[in-house]
């Protein structure tokens, strides 16, 4: 057990480090710097200047180096331009003595945003639980009702029930979110077909949440990945059913309610939950169209302005946390896969 | 402004699908008469939500075909009274704007139409491409297993632990392609068909010389051609050629699928892998690539079908993300997602510009998933 | 008897399963009666209806089947007019089913303990604690060791055996009255499945408890039961006690049911196996009147197919009956007509020879713990050789690595060290990748799985061509089309079946294109690995009868690797046994099958059973299960279930492995038992009369 704990870890770092490494260096290609020089320097900037800025700001050095000093495992770099020593670890106004020599993700320092002038970190501590509160709603609305709907299709293969429930869940993952959330809008929010029930935008829910402003983003997050997590839970359960331990349980004598209880859910509930986990990766995405339709300032609409705007110091931070997310779900999965099943538990 | 009531909107545009209704008609009177002789395709007849599937499939697809036929205006066309207008709304010349005017007064119909052949000529397409690369590395990752299984795998999960969304913010970028990378990915993707084919007729034929050096010949003949043409934009004689930001688009959704196909061929080829005519083969003296192309391959196409039809869906998704975000379109495309994107903004006043794109889509994923669904069920019925 | 209630009493049964497009009879005009204490057989083929049957008792036949006609009364009350709350109430507690696969029928995710006392809070509602004593109380009963470690374990931390214990004591929880048994021993091994089956017969015994026991195995259910019915095709065919249908068969299918399998006896050369002709016909594609009349030897036309046939009074015994319109024309006791015949053909010059021959596996660190690589020793110190035109038999048990064995020979795994020469030549070191194309096809394969053998997306001429293709045979595409056409000749199998896709074969059918792709580039060798154990007894012979055959023909050296004693014993002309990897006992067929004996293949031989009420055997059980080839005992491998192993001086079989040594000519045995000791053994089969 112990021996597969550190292999999983292990991968996971390789992982997280490979990925960081890509996305540091697809945002910190050539056209996207010379971008930042125009923007914080000035536009009209000629190609010499263009240089020169980016040598003066450590932009210069070959890529392995500035990776090193954002990951914070190489020394930041210096450099002294008329008398004064400016560097990534000195802040402005700072004497170089004072300063760290080591200043990047490990060390805490995320750096600065250029869209919202502020430190990456606050920006994406904020945002983040902003979007966890969403999340939060999500979950409590797209698991146990998932289940409970795979469970019920799935307990009686090819029932009338099954076969409503079924089709209902093929038509929700045929519905990204930014499809479910327009139909949504229109449906219950427009002045067209004057229903009104909700709200069209989430903005007021930053503030705080209420039924009105916060059901329709949650709902349209929720219904994409419950279909699908519907549909794993009826297969998986569906296949339960079908095995002898369960014509033997049956043939104990036990009801039918004691049979889907006892013996089937719990068998039948493993390979969901790895699903429910391996969702994280495709919510984001949910989060991402959500929060940009319904503007809610959260996490993804966060990474839409940092993207979009060429905040590479931003976008590199939201990347960080989102790989982070990702891997530590399916170490999860993996790990609850493991202690779900009694086979592969070690005695 | 005059205007036209719903049901006379919904006849007029019946009337106005004509050459997909009839070549609608036409397939399914051959496939129903035809089923029994058919296999699995003809099975697909005996479920009503199978049909169903199908059916909305096949309408999109020849809208796709006929789009031309359908079209009432042209799509980026605008007429600055019809902005936002209704369904039904009469234009000042007197012609119909079936499904209402956009915020600059398009046609949502014939964008929606337009929409249809710009999803269906890349998603089916990508999917290919996606299987082909899945595939050909799926293969020897499970039949081999050890270091290459061990090396693919991670690289798979490392392409899937990234959020779509963010690598296609990294990816379809126009600073990308200035520095050449969505090209040196296509002339790497785009060459796995090549090699798939090679490797299929080689290692079936090599018994037999003439007949391997003709199938190899003209596969590489035809494949380094449009290879030269698709990823370099280097075809001599011009048939072969894609829009850079459109290639930017095919590569990432591609590059985002082929992992996923990865996987799935790779656990497939690890169950079917260990059946007696896999080691009647190997006693036989066959080669591993015979073994996995002809003894393995064909007997995974079940799944593997499938999947491909969920995948289409998928692929449209995406596409329809990318557009949602307005990468690597024009402002102006017609595709469904850039639509939505450009009418999600007046949604709570004028819906219909993007709830028309949105019914378009489900309609096509509703489809592809309905079919995959079916086809699943009527394959596990053997 | 005869005025007491029966326990179990069906009634001209009908059952089908309803599909969309027809309806398909399962079960046609089915009656039996099982008398309180009583032991019914059900025999058959796969496919004959017997499980439908169990099935129906229990009124558990899924979405798709029904019971179209006729009663099934239980002491008298009529399961099929029974609700649902009434069926619970008998199910498992009067009721009780075993079946065919037991890690199957546990569920994975509940300990032992809860699943035993289940049963009895469900039916008497009593309380956990009692219902957990008395599960222990059960688990001695079925004589497993440490009942307080296995209420707490999963089911995956037993063995097979113990697995199959764990569902019997289920099924006795509650003291059922009538207890079905669907193939309770057909997953597992011979040696287990004696122990299983004397355990079900006392245990029955003792709470008087009726049982209907299903199993294709003639002598199984033989050995078991007191009645018996034979099925074929959904119908009942023959029914009585034992010993008058075993002795006096009065059915034309019961009778070549037996001719079909190797009893002692019976010799591949003086007295070959007499296989039944066609195959099973398809439910939905059943002949007129009599089902087996289309390959009856007695079959008339007009009379026979001419309207459906009752079950009549046969033999004179008073409960004796059989479907046969000529019960009382057909002379039973005339000798079948003699299958061609053959010379034994004479051993030629040694083809193959392995010595010292060794595969060790080193497994890979587990996944979740147990760090270390360990060693699991597959085959130890293999010694045998094979001449032209001779068959070879390897038997054992599961995991004895006799399959690794066949690995070895086609090049699919590399041995550790010793030799195997092929025709003078050494070949324990080529992987089948480097082996070249004359060396490939002089040592082919036969598959044990029909099913699996041919690859099911491509047609069969075309499967048989592309072993021509890659052994270089044949000058053209349409030299290798006529050969392929001859190889299917010589497999008996019709020319249109080129084009056909292996789905529309039967079992039988397939196994000889397997036959026909094994021997397409003239084979010196063949390794056939349990080539008919997945297939029905009456196709069975016909398989082997061809194999045999092509053997002589060709003059093939035949490796047949087998757990059936009963076909080692007559197609084997001499025989190797192994045990965990090892070689413990070698010899000409008589030589093994008579004393002196390995111990181990003694009590192997005393477990098989024998359908012949003529032939009395001798009941050595074997305790516990074989050790993994993870964790080999040191010494002896057999010392561990060795009844032998007391008149063995000191802790020598703890210790050393034994010597190979040779006991007569030809004959070898691994074994310390003295010359003298081994002169002791008495022969465990003996015809009676």
């Amino acid at each position: 057990m112990l021996n597969f704990l550190v292999r999983r870890i292990l991968t996971m770092l390789a992982t997280a480090l490979v990925l960081t490494f890509m996305v540091f260096w697809l945002t910190n290609l050539p056209p996207n710097l010379e971008k930042l020089a125009k923007s914080e320097g000035n536009a009209r900037m000629t190609d010499a200047e263009v240089t020169s800025w980016l040598e003066r700001n450590g932009h210069a050095q070959p890529l392995l180096k500035r990776y090193g000093e954002w990951l914070g495992v190489a020394p930041g770099w210096t450099s002294e331009r008329g008398g004064v020593v400016s560097g990534r670890c000195i802040p402005r106004g700072a004497s170089p003595g004072d300063s760290a020599r080591f200043c990047g993700v490990l060390q805490g320092y995320w750096g600065q945003s250029t869209v919202f002038k502020a430190p990456v970190s606050e920006i994406i501590a904020t945002r983040l639980s902003l979007t966890g509160i969403l999340m939060f709603w999500v979950m409590v609305l797209m698991v146990p009702s998932a289940l409970l709907i795979g469970v019920l299709a799935g307990m009686r293969e090819g029932s009338k029930l099954d076969r409503v429930l079924s089709t209902a869940s093929i038509a929700t993952t045929a519905t990204p979110e930014y499809v479910s959330g327009v139909i949504l809008i229109a449906v219950f929010s427009s002045s067209m077909v004057g229903l009104k029930w909700f709200k069209g935008t989430a903005t007021s829910a930053m503030e705080g949440i209420s039924f009105e402003n916060f059901f329709l983003p949650v709902l349209t997050i929720a219904l994409y990945g419950m279909g699908y997590i519907a549909r794993m839970t009826r297969a998986s359960m569906s296949e339960v059913m079908t095995a002898q331990y369960i014509r033997t349980a049956r043939l104990k004598g036990a009801s039918f309610g004691r049979v889907v209880m006892r013996h089937a859910l719990r068998n039948a509930l493993i390979a969901p939950f790895t699903v429910i986990m391996l969702q994280f990766p495709w919510l984001l995405n949910g989060v991402v169209i959500v929060e940009t339709l319904f503007n809610f300032k959260g996490f993804g609409w966060t990474l839409v302005q940092a993207a979009g705007n060429n905040d590479i110091q931003l976008l590199l931070g939201c990347s960080v946390v989102a790989v982070a997310v990702v891997l530590v779900t399916q170490a999860i999965s993996d790990l609850g896969y493991v202690l779900l099943n009694p086979r592969i538990r070690v005695p | 402004m005059a205007e036209l009531g719903w049901p006379a909107i919904f006849l007029r545009l019946a009337l106005q699908f004509w050459p997909v209704w009839l070549a609608l008609l036409v397939v399914f009177a051959v496939s129903l008469r035809t089923r029994r002789r058919s296999g699995l395709y003809g099975r697909l007849f005996d479920s009503p939500l199978g049909m169903v599937g199908f059916g909305l499939v096949m309408f999109w697809v020849f809208t796709a075909l006929c789009a031309d036929l359908l079209l009432m205006f042209d799509p980026l066309g605008q007429i600055a009274q019809m902005k936002n207008k209704v369904p039904g709304t009469i234009t000042p010349d007197g012609a119909v704007y079936l499904l209402g005017g956009d915020n600059l007064g398009r046609d949502v119909f014939s964008r929606m139409v337009m929409g249809a052949r710009r999803v269906l000529a890349i998603a089916p397409a990508a999917t290919v491409f996606a299987f082909m690369v899945g595939v050909t590395l799926g293969l020897p990752a499970g039949y081999r297993g050890g270091r290459l299984d061990a090396g693919l795998s991670f690289i798979a999960n490392l392409v899937l632990a990234f959020p779509v969304i963010l690598l296609f913010y990294l990816l379809v970028t126009p600073e990308i392609r200035a520095t050449g990378l969505p090209a040196a990915l296509a002339a790497v993707l785009f060459l796995f068909p090549v090699l798939f084919f090679t490797l299929l007729w080689n290692s079936r034929f090599f018994t037999r010389p003439a007949k391997r050096n003709l199938y190899v010949g003209l596969t590489l003949a035809l494949g380094l051609w449009a290879w030269s043409g698709l990823a370099f934009n280097a075809d001599p004689l011009g048939v072969w050629s894609m829009q850079p930001n459109m290639l930017n688009v095919f590569v990432s959704v591609v590059f985002v699928n082929a992992p996923t196909v990865f996987r799935i061929v790779r656990s497939l080829v690890m169950d079917i892998k260990t059946r007696d005519y896999v080691a009647a083969a190997q006693t036989r003296g066959e080669g591993p690539w015979y073994i996995m192309l002809w003894e393995i391959l064909p007997n995974a196409r079940g799944p593997l079908i499938v999947d491909f039809c969920l995948r289409i869906g998928y692929t449209t998704i995406l596409l329809g993300t990318l557009g949602f975000f307005g990468l690597g379109v024009s402002p102006e495309s017609p595709d469904w997602g850039s639509t939505i994107n450009a009418g999600r903004r007046l949604l709570t006043i004028a819906p219909h510009p993007a709830i028309v794109p949105a019914l378009a889509l489900l309609s096509l994923v509703l489809g592809l998933n309905l079919l995959a669904d079916a086809l699943r069920e009527q394959s596990l019925k053997d | 008897m005869a005025d007491a209630t029966p326990i179990l009493e069906i009634e001209n049964l009908s059952i089908s399963f309803f599909t969309r497009r027809r309806e398909i009879p399962a079960v046609m005009d089915f009656s039996c009666k099982v008398m309180p204490g009583e032991a019914m057989g059900l025999v058959g083929e796969s496919g004959c209806g017997k499980s439908t049957v169990a099935l129906g008792v229990m009124r558990d036949l899924g979405r798709n089947g029904r019971i179209t006609g006729g009663s099934i009364r239980f002491k008298g009350r009529e399961i099929t007019r029974m609700g649902e709350r009434e069926l619970r109430a008998l199910r498992g507690r009067e009721i009780a089913m075993i079946y065919q696969e037991p890690m199957a029928s546990l569920n994975p995710a509940m300990r032992i303990g809860a699943q035993l006392a289940e049963v009895p809070m469900i039916h008497e509602r009593i309380g956990r604690d009692e219902a957990l004593a008395r599960a222990r109380a059960i688990i001695e009963d079925v004589r497993l060791p440490d009942p307080d470690r296995i209420l707490q374990a999963w089911p995956h931390q037993l063995s097979g055996g113990q697995q199959q214990r764990i569902v019997i004591a289920m099924a006795l929880m509650s003291r059922p009255s009538l207890l079905i048994l669907d193939e309770p021993t057909t997953a597992l091994d011979v040696t287990v499945e004696a122990g299983i089956v004397d355990l079900v017969r006392d245990l029955a015994e003792r709470q008087g408890t009726s049982m209907l026991f299903i199993s294709h195995n003639l002598g199984l259910v033989l050995d078991v039961c007191d009645r018996l019915c034979v099925m074929y095709s959904g119908e009942a065919v023959e029914t009585g006690g034992v010993t008058e249908v075993f002795s006096d068969m009065r059915h034309p299918y019961t009778q070549a049911l037996f001719r079909s399998i190797p009893l002692p006896g019976a010799d591949k050369s003086a007295r070959p196996l007499v296989a039944i002709p066609g195959n099973l016909p398809l439910p939905h594609e059943r002949p007129p009147g009599c089902n087996f009349g289309p390959r009856c030897d007695h079959f008339v036309a007009g009379r026979c197919d001419a309207q459906g046939i009752p079950m009549l009074p046969a033999g004179g015994a008073p409960r004796h009956h059989s479907r046969c319109i000529r019960v009382d024309e057909i002379d039973w006791n005339a000798p079948p007509a003699l299958a061609a015949t053959a010379e034994p053909t004479p051993p030629g010059e040694v083809v193959i020879e392995a010595s010292d021959l060794r595969k060790y596996y080193q497994t890979a660190p587990g996944l979740f713990g147990g760090g270390t690589a360990r060693i699991v020793k597959a085959n130890e110190q293999i010694d045998f050789s094979a001449r032209a035109g001779e068959t070879l038999a390897i038997v054992g048990e599961s995991g004895c690595g006799k399959s690794t064995l066949a690995k070895v020979l086609m090049g699919l795994e590399v041995a550790s060290a010793g030799t195997v020469t092929l025709n003078g030549e050494q070949i324990q070191a080529l992987p089948v990748e480097r082996r070249g194309a004359a060396l490939i096809a002089s040592l082919q394969m036969v598959f044990q799985n029909p099913f699996d053998t041919l690859n099911p997306s491509m047609a069969v001429g075309a499967q048989i061509i592309r072993a021509l293709e890659i052994f270089r045979i044949g000058s053209s595409a349409g030299d290798r089309h006529d050969r392929m056409l001859n190889l299917l000749d010589l497999v008996r199998l019709p020319r249109e079946f080129a084009a056909r896709k292996p789905r529309q074969l039967s079992g039988g059918q397939k196994q000889r294109v397997g036959i026909a792709r094994a021997f397409a580039g003239e084979a010196k060798v063949v390794v056939a690995d349990e080539p008919v154990s997945a297939l029905d007894v009456s196709v069975q012979a016909a398989v082997t009868d061809l194999l045999m055959e092509i053997q002589r023909k060709n003059r093939t050296t035949l490796l047949f690797i087998s757990h059936d004693l009963g076909l080692v014993r007559y197609l084997g002309d001499r025989v190797l046994v192994m045990y965990l990897g090892h070689v413990v006992e070698i010899g000409s067929t008589d030589q093994v099958f008579a004393p002196p004996y390995h111990p181990y293949t003694e009590a192997l031989l005393s477990a098989v059973p024998v359908a012949d009420p003529r032939v009395n055997r001798k009941r050595i059980v074997l305790q516990g299960d074989v050790p993994s080839a993870m964790t080999p005992p040191p010494g002896c491998p057999f010392q561990t279930r060795c009844r032998w192993k007391p008149q063995v001086p000191g802790d020598l079989c703890e210790s050393v492995v034994p010597e190979l040594r040779r006991v007569a000519s030809g004959h070898r045995v691994k074994c310390h038992l003295t010359d003298a000791q081994l002169a002791t053994m008495e022969p465990v089969i003996e015809m009676a009369g």
